[in-house]
């Protein structure tokens, strides 16, 4: 029995490893061989306000919790990482979702140490809330000897976030034909529920199949990925979510529009209970249409695709 | 290295001792062909039918650009250029070179620029785009673009061959071809290609096809003369 199971066993593994080595032969790139070169802790730094992290302090903790996944070369191949879907974050490109710079920018300190104790909506990746401030700041350190990137470059600067102007039903009615206008809805679907014409054709960075956020699943408590308040669903569209479909607008939607944009989008989480759906129900969850303020005499164009939300 | 560029001086003296040499010192030419041999994979016909505005543009359905191939087993869309022999001078070009969708296409195919050299991306369709290249050495951007906005201005600084994207309309793929050199060309109206103004001396031609790799020929350019290089790669169906 244990020898069969012995045959079973190296057969299995024979399989797992042989599909591994055809792709790589397929890439004609020379296999690596021998065992892989020690991991150099080169001392980086993190700085989360009057905080220090020193990338030497979080190598125990990075083999316990982190490596597991995301490897203990920071590539994503962990022991796990095949299980996942989403993938973890591969740390040697040093592409990041959550940030609030620019896209193609490095986050800022604040932005990894954030996701860490967030953790990723919809992803194997949890809230790391036990860790302390500093065992936080120490691993936002570790994070960065992966990649030259971070000796080399500066984080990006943080976009500028005007005050949020009150909710009324002009904002959301104006938020609603960015989201028109702006064609959110080819993924994200006309009722916010990832169900748009290209949702089902969307990959990551690295060719895996990805979904657009459904807004309208989830309960009063759903969550975004990047952070759940309007401060960080306005960086999520302004930045882009680096390493996947969703592109920044920061080019082509103004400030105040983009508070607009973030009211419509609230109301698209029907079942959160909210000042944007407060103030939607007080319209009688009617959406008025958009009407140009500046005189503008040409015809509004054509709202044939409307999408819907808050209904 | 410095005798090399002696000689390469002392070559150039000898073979224009005219009040000429200037104008003909920079005179060597490669140029040739680019075919296939074998049976390239059928390219197909893309629905666009989820774009309404992209497809009313084409009177007949635009055929997948993986392969390009023209008569006598021309092979279009292949990036030729100088990868060894000619020190890259670290001049950037400045004249514009742009990356345009239209009709949910990219045009050209593949945009070759000079590493640093700043291109525009336009978008001259009525939806909105984003433009998503995935590079692997250089750093990845992912910006929206709808109708009526401005020319996104980019650029690269290290030299790669890189993937372009739209999420939205997922039939629609191109690249950059980022080079450290300004000797390149992407073969053409039936796989022509033309890398004039090389100094003599020694050379490494290099071509690159997004699908089938890249081939190597060594050229020597004496003086004012036109050399012949000519590549063939193997197709493959699949």
């Amino acid at each position: 029995m244990r020898f069969i199971s012995a045959i079973l066993f190296t057969a299995i593994l024979g399989f797992v490893f042989g599909t591994g080595f055809t792709a790589r032969a397929f890439a004609q790139e020379a296999p690596d061989v021998g065992p892989k070169p020690p991991l150099v802790v080169k001392p980086m730094e993190s700085h989360i306000g009057n905080i220090t992290g020193h990338s030497a302090d979080a190598k125990s903790d990075y083999r316990r919790y982190c490596a597991g996944c995301h490897g203990d070369y920071g590539d994503a191949n962990g022991e796990n990482a095949v299980w996942l879907d989403p993938k973890p974050r591969d740390f040697t490109i040093a592409t990041f979702k959550c940030r609030s710079t620019l896209t193609g920018t490095l986050p800022t300190d604040e932005d990894l140490f954030n996701t860490i104790g967030r953790g990723l909506t919809n992803s194997n990746m949890p809230i790391w809330n036990t860790f302390t401030k500093q065992q936080r700041a120490d691993l936002v350190a570790y994070i960065k000897i992966f990649s030259p990137r971070w000796e080399h470059e500066k984080a990006g600067e943080p976009i500028k976030i005007p005050a949020e102007p009150p909710v009324t039903v002009e904002s959301i009615s104006h938020g609603k034909a960015l989201f028109t206008k702006l064609e959110c809805w080819k993924c994200h679907g006309p009722h916010g529920e990832g169900d748009g014409p290209s949702a089902s054709t969307l990959t990551d960075s690295k060719d895996n199949p990805i979904r657009p956020y459904n807004f309208a699943a989830g309960g009063s408590d759903s969550r975004f990925k990047c952070g759940n308040s309007n401060q960080d669903i306005y960086k999520i569209f302004m930045t882009g979510v680096d390493g996947t479909p969703m592109p920044s607008f920061a080019d082509v939607i103004q400030p105040n529009d983009a508070w607009d944009l973030v009211h419509f989008l609230r109301t698209l989480q029907v079942n959160r209970h909210g000042k944007e759906n407060e103030v939607l129900a007080a319209a009688h969850g009617v959406i008025p249409p958009y009407v140009e303020k500046s005189p503008a005499p040409a015809a509004a164009p054509a709202d044939n695709k409307s999408p819907g939300g808050g209904h | 290295m410095r005798t090399k560029q002696m000689l390469l001086t002392l070559s150039t003296l000898f073979v224009c001792p005219s009040l000429m040499c200037p104008s003909l010192m920079f005179a060597g030419t490669v140029s040739g062909k680019v075919t296939y041999t074998g049976t390239p994979a059928h390219q197909k016909p893309i629905d666009m039918s989820k774009e309404p505005s992209c497809a009313k543009q084409h009177a007949t359905p635009v055929i997948t650009e993986t392969v390009v191939t023209g008569a006598n087993n021309a092979l279009d869309n292949v990036v030729v250029y100088v990868s060894s022999g000619a020190p890259d001078d670290g001049q950037v070009p400045t004249q514009a070179i742009t990356y345009t969708q239209k009709g949910c296409q990219y045009i050209p195919h593949v945009l070759a620029m000079h590493v640093n050299q700043e291109f525009d991306i336009v978008n001259d369709d009525q939806t909105s785009h984003n433009i998503h290249p995935l590079p692997k050495v250089n750093i990845e951007w992912n910006k929206s673009q709808p109708p009526g906005t401005a020319p996104i201005k980019e650029k690269y600084d290290k030299p790669e061959f890189i993937e372009v994207k739209c999420n939205i309309h997922p039939w629609m793929h191109g690249y950059f071809a980022v080079l450290k050199t300004s000797h390149y060309d992407v073969s053409k109206d039936g796989g022509d290609f033309k890398l004039p103004n090389l100094p003599p001396g020694k050379y490494t031609i290099t071509a690159w096809h997004e699908k089938y790799g890249t081939q190597t020929a060594d050229v020597t350019i004496t003086g004012n003369e036109t050399k012949d290089v000519n590549f063939t790669f193997k197709a493959t169906a699949y």
